[in-house]
C-alpha cells in the first residue's frame, strides 16, 4: 500500500489504484503524488516552473550582485546603447536599464502572487460557503458573483488606482478584491459535489460544526481547483499591472513596474532605442506565459488526480 | 424553453440593477461630488456645501442613486464638468468609432481563428499546429500594447508602410477608407483576439472529432471534405457563440489601450482622458455600459445558443 511515503515512489500507479476503501488517507496522498508525476513529465511545465523561478531569482537576487544606483538620475548617462558598464544600455534618465527591469520584475511578482493570494481567500471562503449553505443563501452569494463578474475588471482597478494611487499593497488589494469570482465559481461547483459524499455526512453525523465541515472538509479537498486557478490569477494580474502602469497610473518612483518602463521606452520608438523596449516586453511575456505553462500542466495533473476519486 | 428565457431575462435584469447600485456606491464613496472641480481650488467649504446643495449632492445616497437611474431612463448620462458637455453628446460623437474598431477586429478575429482552430485540430502536432499554438501562446500572455508597439516599429517605422497614429477623422466614413492609418490599431486588437478564439476553437474542434457521428460518417464512406464541412464545423462552431458573447470585457479592455496607444477618438480613450481629469461622470457612466454591455452579451450568447443547438431545451 502506499502509506508508506519512502516506499511509494517506486510502486507502480497499479497498486495505488487498488488502495482499499477504508485507506482514504494514503489513496489521497497518492492522488497528490500521481498529480506531481504528472506534472513533472510535462515538458512545458517544466520550461514554465524553471523561467518563473529564473524571474523570481533575476528580480531578488540579480540586485544583490547587478549593483546599480536607481536613485539619482543622470542626464549625462541617459538613453545609451548596452556596454560593459550598462549591460541593456540605460533609459531617458540615466538609470541602468537590466537593473530597472529587476526592480520593476520584484513589483511585478510580489503585486501579482499577493493579489492572487487575496482572490484565493475570498473566492475559496465565498465558494464553500454559497456550495455548503444552499438554497437562498447560495443564490445570493451567486448573483453578487455574477454582479462582479460583469464589472469590467481593467476599468475599476483603473480607477482605483487613480484615486488612492499606486503602491504595492494598494493594487494588490484592489486587483484580488475584483479577480475572486472565479475561484469562488470553482470552489462551489466542487463543494456541491463534495458535501454530498459519505465522509461530509460522517463528520456531519459526528456532530462537526458548519465551520470545521468547511475548514476541515471541504476546503481541502477541493483544494486542487484551487491550486490550477491560482497561477492564471497570478498571470492575470501581472497583465493588470502592466496596463495600468502603461497607461500612467502604475506606481511612483523609486519603484517601477514594467508597464511604466514599457510606456516610458515606447516614447523614444523612433529614435530606434530598442534595449528600453524589448528586454522588458520580453520579460511581461515570459513571466505570464510560463505561468499559463504551469496553469495548463497544474490542470492535466490535476484531472488525473480527479479522475481516481 | 419560454420558461428558460424568462428566468434568464430575470437574472440578467437582476445581475444589471446589482451593477449599477454596486457601481454607483463605488464610484460615490470615491468621489462624492464634483464640487471641487467645478469651483477651483480656492473655493471656500461653505460655497462647496452651497453648490452640493443646490445641485443635490448632500442627499442620500440612496436617493441619488434614484435620481441617477431616473436620469439613465431618461437619456440622461450626467454631465462632464472636465469636458463642459453632457456625456450622452460625447458617447454619442464617439461610440460609432469605438464600435467599428471593434466591430471589424471582432470579425477579422472570427474569420482567422475558426478556420485556424480546425486546422490545427484536424492536423494536430504537424509543424503548423506547433507554430499556430506557440504563436497563439506568445500572444495570448502578451500586453496588448506591446504588440502595438511591436507593430509600430515593423510596419510604421521601420517599413513605413502603416501610420502610426489611427484616423484623426470626424467622420466615420473618412476612417472606414483610411486603411493607411487604421490598419496598425485593428490588427492589434484582432490579433490578440485570435490569440484567444483559436485555442478554444482547436479544443472544441477536437472535441468533436473524438465523437462517434464522426466515426460513422467516415465509416460510410463519406469523403473528408463533407465530414469537416457538414459534421465538424458546424458542431466545432457552437461552442464560438457563447466565446464571442464572452469576449465583450476583453474587447473593452483592448479598445481602452489600443486606442489610447494609437490614440483614436473612441470611447476608450474618452475614458483615458476621464481618469487624467478625474471626470467621474464619464466613468460612471463608462463602466456602467461596459458592465450592462457585458450582461447582454452574456444573455444574447446564452440566447443564441440555445436557438441554434436543438439539444438545449432547458425546461
Amino acid at each position: 500500500m502506499a502509506i508508506n511515503p519512502s516506499a511509494a515512489g517506486s510502486l507502480p500507479p497499479l497498486d495505488v489504484q487498488r488502495a482499499p476503501e477504508g485507506g482514504e488517507v494514503g489513496a489521497v496522498q497518492s492522488g497528490w503524488r500521481l498529480a506531481l508525476r504528472e506534472f513533472a513529465s510535462n515538458r512545458l511545465a517544466v520550461i514554465g516552473f524553471a523561467i518563473l523561478i529564473f524571474f523570481v531569482l533575476f528580480s531578488f537576487v540579480g540586485p544583490l550582485i547587478y549593483h546599480t544606483n536607481q536613485l539619482d538620475t543622470s542626464l549625462t548617462l541617459a538613453d545609451q546603447p548596452p556596454s560593459g558598464a550598462h549591460l541593456l544600455g540605460t533609459d531617458g534618465n540615466g538609470f541602468d536599464e537590466l537593473g530597472r527591469i529587476m526592480k520593476g520584475g520584484q513589483a511585478a511578482l510580489e503585486i501579482g502572487f499577493f493579489a492572487a493570494f487575496v482572490a484565493i481567500v475570498i473566492g475559496t471562503l465565498w465558494g464553500a460557503v454559497s456550495g455548503l449553505a444552499g438554497g437562498i443563501v447560495d443564490s445570493t452569494l451567486m448573483r453578487v458573483v455574477d454582479v462582479f463578474l460583469s464589472v469590467p475588471f481593467l476599468f475599476v482597478v483603473l480607477i482605483l488606482a487613480v484615486k488612492f494611487g499606486a503602491t504595492v499593497l494598494s493594487l494588490s488589494l484592489v486587483i484580488g478584491f475584483f479577480a475572486w469570482q472565479v475561484p469562488a465559481r470553482l470552489v462551489r461547483g466542487e463543494v456541491l459535489t463534495l458535501r454530498e459524499r459519505d465522509f461530509v455526512l460522517a463528520a456531519r453525523t459526528a456532530g462537526a460544526t458548519n465551520w470545521r465541515l468547511v475548514s476541515r472538509h471541504l476546503i481541502p479537498n477541493a483544494l486542487g481547483v484551487v491550486i490550477v486557478n491560482v497561477t492564471f490569477q497570478v498571470a492575470d494580474a501581472i497583465l493588470a499591472v502592466s496596463y495600468v502602469g502603461f497607461l500612467g497610473f502604475g506606481l511612483h518612483f523609486p519603484n517601477v513596474d514594467w508597464g511604466d518602463q514599457l510606456s516610458d521606452g515606447a516614447t523614444s520608438l523612433q529614435s530606434g532605442y530598442w534595449w528600453l523596449i524589448y528586454p522588458v516586453g520580453a520579460c511581461i511575456v515570459l513571466t505570464v506565459m510560463a505561468l499559463n505553462f504551469i496553469g495548463d500542466a497544474l490542470r492535466d495533473a490535476m484531472d488525473v488526480r480527479l479522475r481516481r476519486r | 424553453m419560454v420558461s428558460y428565457l424568462v428566468r434568464r431575462l430575470v437574472t440578467s435584469a437582476i445581475v444589471v440593477i446589482g451593477v449599477s447600485i454596486f457601481i454607483f456606491l463605488l464610484l460615490h464613496a470615491i468621489y462624492p461630488s464634483p464640487a471641487r472641480q467645478v469651483l477651483g481650488l480656492s473655493a471656500r467649504p461653505a460655497q462647496i456645501d452651497a453648490w452640493n446643495k443646490a445641485n443635490g449632492y448632500d442627499d442620500p445616497v440612496i436617493v441619488q442613486y434614484f435620481r441617477y437611474v431616473n436620469n439613465l431612463l431618461h437619456g440622461n448620462l450626467g454631465y462632464s464638468y472636465a469636458e463642459n458637455q453632457s456625456v450622452l453628446a460625447l458617447f454619442q460623437e464617439r461610440v460609432v468609432r469605438s464600435a467599428y474598431l471593434s466591430g471589424i477586429s471582432l470579425v477579422i478575429a472570427i474569420v482567422i481563428a475558426l478556420p485556424l482552430g480546425i486546422f490545427q485540430a484536424v492536423k494536430r502536432n504537424s509543424l503548423g499546429d506547433n507554430v499556430a499554438t506557440s504563436a497563439a501562446f506568445i500572444l495570448y500572455s502578451m500586453p496588448s500594447f506591446f504588440l502595438g508597439l511591436i507593430l509600430i516599429q515593423v510596419f510604421a517605422i521601420s517599413l513605413p508602410i502603416f501610420n502610426f497614429e489611427a484616423s484623426q477623422s470626424l467622420s466615420i466614413w473618412d476612417v472606414m477608407g483610411d486603411w493607411y492609418s487604421m490598419t496598425l490599431p485593428i490588427l492589434t486588437l484582432a490579433l490578440i483576439t485570435v490569440a484567444a478564439f483559436s485555442r478554444y476553437m482547436r479544443s472544441s474542434s477536437m472535441d468533436v472529432l473524438a465523437q462517434d457521428y464522426i466515426k460513422v460518417a467516415r465509416a460510410k464512406g463519406l469523403p473528408e471534405r463533407l465530414v469537416l464541412w457538414r459534421h465538424l464545423v458546424r458542431n466545432a462552431s457552437l461552442p464560438m457563440v457563447t466565446l464571442i458573447g464572452l469576449s465583450l470585457p476583453l474587447l473593452l479592455a483592448g479598445n481602452l489601450i489600443t486606442e489610447s496607444l494609437f490614440n483614436y477618438q473612441g470611447l476608450g480613450l474618452l475614458f483615458f482622458t476621464s481618469l487624467q481629469k478625474v471626470d467621474y461622470p464619464v466613468m460612471l457612466a463608462y463602466t456602467l455600459a461596459g458592465a450592462v454591455l457585458v450582461v447582454v452579451g452574456n444573455l444574447i450568447a446564452d440566447i443564441a445558443l440555445t436557438v441554434a443547438d436543438p439539444r438545449i431545451r432547458l425546461a
